[in-house]
């Protein structure tokens, strides 16, 4: 027969068993989880292109590289310029030769496997430039994907890898639909464009604003209402890439075609 | 009636122990899970699907060192360059574009190396007609017919591009 006592004596060392272990699967708190999503951070950086100044010098693609320590001869790179060509009779074609790492220097279109194609001047339609880099969405798919933690959004709005902290598996890889993310052939983690943030923090513009000649690319802070960039995208006419995937890309393009995907 | 009386069996020992067992390696993994953590490890602004992440890790990032350090940078030591340059239309071109990036310089490397090579003025000047590109105003050459085999700096100064200034 069991009495208060020993009720009362069992009530509480059960409750106190069961509250230690509970207590350290604070991750599970749902109202922890939400509790500080409110958005306090004062910078939101941006990007924005400008595909009617872009030349295709690649100036943008070989400072990233140098800056960002990514091998040089390694046919992976952050940042990237694509060409496309369209002709009169309706095709598009469209190439990077190693990201543009030396700039478009002919005519002649890289189809791939070492095939070459040259559009002669009177068939093209319309032909530019496109500089693509990481989007840093504000619903970044890459993020969601990775499961140890170790890609995440910083308050800024910059996508980041923790080096230390990625096994390698690829789903990021595989889950960022503009294909910005690769594997780095030295540290073999997950490797991304991210603003150039030793840069950025320091006020500094990031490598690829820094060495283009001609201004088509610019970084901005669009929580600052007087940003040159903000402005523009507040005002002009601008376009964001697979806008039907709803990860809200950050990186606007002036000048944007329907067939640049 | 007759009062019902029920004996409080003390429960068996072979239910216990496989009980302990598993709240032993609960515990272990939790004890485990403490140590390996990092601890600015957790969630973070963006909440626990964007921002579940080792906060430390941004100082990783900032740590990089940056290695391009802009026109300004160059502009003191090399005023008679930088004015000049400054007044064609090369001005637009950072130095460190075909100087490379300037980190240490001028302690550790005292000299840049200067890329003169055919291949990097082509970038810009090899001529291809795109309309609606910046790429149609700049003036280009063939780079098939135009002195193929010799670098460009043979006859141009990059200082003073224009056709007036041949050497």
């Amino acid at each position: 027969m069991i009495n208060r006592r020993d009720f009362l004596k069992n009530t509480a060392k059960g409750i106190a068993g069961i509250a230690l272990p509970l207590a350290a699967f604070e991750i599970f708190n749902p109202g922890k989880l939400f509790a500080d999503k409110s958005d306090s951070s004062k910078v939101r950086y941006v990007f924005l292109i400008d595909t009617y100044k872009c030349v295709g010098c690649g100036m943008c693609v070989k400072a990233c590289k140098h800056e960002n320590e990514i091998p040089y001869d390694a046919n992976v790179t952050r940042t990237w310029v694509e060409r496309y060509v369209m002709t009169k009779e309706g095709e598009t074609f469209a190439d990077t030769p190693k990201g543009a790492r030396d700039g478009f220097t002919t005519s002649r279109i890289d189809l791939g496997g070492g095939k070459f194609q040259d559009i002669r001047q009177k068939d093209i339609e319309k032909a530019f430039f496109v500089p693509k880099l990481c989007n840093q969405c504000e619903n970044p798919p890459c993020v969601q994907v990775c499961p140890v933690g170790a890609t995440y959004q910083a308050p800024d709005g910059v996508v980041m890898v923790d080096r230390t902290w990625c096994i390698g598996c690829g789903y990021c890889i595989m889950g960022c639909p503009y294909g910005v993310r690769f594997f780095h052939p030295v540290y073999h983690t997950a490797e991304k464009c991210n603003f150039c943030y030793h840069r950025i923090t320091k006020g500094l513009k990031t490598a690829c604003v820094q060495a283009c000649p001609f201004g088509a690319r610019q970084l901005g802070n669009i929580k600052d209402p007087a940003d040159p960039v903000t402005k523009i995208i507040m005002t002009e006419r601008v376009g964001i890439l697979k806008e039907e995937y709803g990860t809200k890309p950050q990186a606007f393009y002036l000048g944007l075609d329907r067939e640049v995907k | 009636m007759q009062e019902l009386i029920y004996e409080v069996q003390p429960m068996k020992s072979h239910v216990f122990r496989p009980l302990w067992v598993v709240i032993g390696l609960v515990a272990l993994v939790l004890i485990a899970r403490f140590f390996y953590v990092p601890k600015s490890f957790g969630v973070h602004e963006r909440g626990y699907m964007y921002g579940w992440y080792r906060a430390a890790n941004v100082d990783d990032w900032n740590k990089v060192t940056v290695k391009y350090q802009g026109t300004d940078y160059c502009k003191d030591c090399h005023s008679d360059k930088y004015e000049s340059i400054m007044t064609t239309p090369h001005a637009i071109i950072p130095c460190e574009d075909c100087h490379g990036p300037a980190i240490g310089h001028p302690s550790d490397p005292p000299k840049l190396p200067i890329d003169k090579s055919r291949g990097l003025c082509l970038r810009c000047h090899s001529r291809l007609d795109y309309p609606t590109s910046g790429r149609s105003k700049i003036r280009g050459i063939d780079p098939d017919k135009h002195n193929p085999d010799i670098e460009c700096v043979m006859c141009h100064n990059p200082h003073k591009p224009s056709l007036e200034g041949l050497k």
